[in-house]
């Protein structure tokens, strides 16, 4: 008991310290240069307080549940038993992991929808857009290109290619699909892809990627194991501006037949 | 109310869960038929996330984010443009430092990286590599914000600095040590989470309203995007230095 109490405390002093520049830069900025006392000093500080106590046991079920679940789902998925006994370890082929990509684009595609951030922004846009593009139409576009991207992330670790050569042509197909898209999208749709990426979700993709590098032969963790985020926060943007093409392809056709 | 509120939060941090446990539960009974091992352990990790999730969202709602919001606003109005810059790269460093995620993958890569004898395997090399990683992260979201901050201003297009930071990451990264290069490119988007996104689109969209001509949608957003980049850039020049 005193041990973990110890424990915890030794955590929300690191928490404390990680805070702190946050709290410095608002409340000095807010003193300083705007020169305007705090509104509702007490709810603050009591919400700084949340913030703290938040933190510390969300980092405890961390280690608790989201790491292990990840590596847990990855060791499972690529088990020789699991792969089944048609499989010969050393010969293993990248087809046979194929429940490895559709359990990374089920995660994505789930948590992606659910992303509250994402409902927010997806109801603002078809505000602001005439309904030209859906609320839904964009989540699930969202979801679709975290989807896409997880199960291509997982394909990389399990094959061991390079993650610049995918990451640089995911670029190059944003670099080109932004000359042709609704102005009006372009920014939301490059941040649609970051704003997926939650402090859920990164952990749990990262410790799945981590554990099937270290699950599959021949990947190492630090080269193979990273890179699933890159992947979830890039694709995005591609679904969510090829949406908005076709939204805008469709939305003009039917206001040419209507008049 | 404030407990009604608390349970409503509780609930919607379950629903956060939600679709991961969902999604697990099907895989493990339908696909892999076995029983979940350490379930009881699983399980109250799950209630601590949940728990967590609820008090740190709440406790923003209660403090940072309307504070953020009406100071990104009014330093909008005020129209100093050096203070605002100022207040930008402050902004985006304190959060990226803050980053509950930020600061468990940094501890993850540092542990990957002492395993495979880059860092001297003693608990203070990985702990000065871990803090090392997210200072990078941190003064590259600092100075993403600032550049992205000056191009709302300036009125450029969006894609401008995103772009650049392309051709950035596609000339660095064949000269960047090969083991850096993973960690390099998860940065961002760890960097870009619960913390620094609401802040950060307050900013833009706050600036973008307050200065005319500008159209909070598609100038306001487009902070975040350039905010997950640029880490890819410093953390793979980090990576250099450090090997």
């Amino acid at each position: 008991m005193l041990e973990w109490l110890l424990h915890i405390l030794l955590k929300l002093q690191e928490v404390c310290t990680n805070i702190l520049p946050i709290v410095l830069v608002i409340v000095g900025f807010q003193c300083l240069v705007i020169r305007k006392a705090l509104a509702y000093p007490k709810k603050i500080i009591m919400g700084f307080i949340f913030v703290l106590v938040g933190i510390v046991f969300f980092l405890e079920g961390l280690e608790l549940a989201l790491f292990p679940l990840g590596t847990l789902m990855a060791f499972q998925l690529t088990a020789p038993e699991f792969l089944g006994a048609t499989v010969k370890l050393p010969l293993v082929v990248w087809q046979d992991y194929y429940w490895v990509y559709l359990f990374s684009a089920s995660l994505g595609f789930a948590t992606a929808l659910a992303e509250p951030t994402l409902l927010a922004i997806a109801i603002k846009v078809e505000h602001t857009s005439g309904g030209v593009i859906r609320a839904w139409g964009f989540r699930i576009s969202v979801a679709l290109g975290v989807a896409i991207g997880l199960a291509l992330g997982t394909f990389r670790i399990v094959t061991g290619m390079d993650l610049y050569g995918l990451i640089i042509l995911g670029y190059f197909i944003v670099i080109i699909q932004t000359l042709f898209a609704p102005k009006l999208i372009i920014a939301l749709a490059y941040d649609s892809g970051s704003i997926t990426t939650s402090m859920v979700t990164v952990p749990l993709v990262t410790s799945l990627g981590l554990g099937l590098a270290e699950a599959i032969p021949g990947r190492t963790p630090l080269i193979d194991g990273f890179g699933l985020i890159a992947f979830a926060s890039l694709y995005p943007i591609m679904t969510v501006l090829a949406y908005a093409q076709i939204a805008q392809w469709l939305g003009k056709r039917s206001l040419l037949s209507t008049t | 109310m404030i407990k009604r509120r608390f349970i409503k939060q509780l609930v919607s941090s379950f629903l956060d869960l939600a679709p991961i446990i969902v999604v697990v539960l099907i895989f493990q009974v339908l696909v892999i038929g076995k029983p979940i091992a350490d379930a009881d352990r699983l399980l109250i990790g799950l209630f601590f996330v949940v728990l967590g999730l609820c008090l740190f969202i709440q406790g923003l709602e209660l403090s940072l984010l309307p504070l953020g919001e009406t100071m990104a606003y009014d330093f909008a109005k005020k129209g100093n443009l050096f203070w605002l810059l100022a207040f930008a790269f402050c902004l985006g460093f304190s959060a990226a430092i803050a980053e509950p995620a930020l600061v468990t993958i940094a501890d993850k890569a540092a542990m990957s990286a002492s395993l495979k004898h880059l860092i001297e395997p003693t608990a203070m090399a990985s702990s000065r590599y871990a803090l090392g990683l997210r200072l990078t992260v941190a003064i590259s979201v600092g100075l993403a914000i600032l550049i992205g901050v000056l191009r709302i201003i300036k009125g450029w297009p969006v894609y401008y600095p995103v772009f650049c930071a392309y051709a950035g990451i596609a000339l660095i990264t064949p000269f960047a040590p090969k083991d850096i290069i993973g960690i390099a490119y998860d940065s961002g988007g760890i960097a870009t989470s619960t913390i620094t996104v609401p802040l950060v689109t307050a900013l833009g969209v706050g600036l973008a309203s307050a200065i005319k001509g500008r159209n909070p949608i598609s100038d306001g957003f487009g902070l975040v995007v350039f905010a997950s980049l640029m880490p890819m850039i410093f953390v793979m020049v980090y990576g250099m230095a450090y090997a």
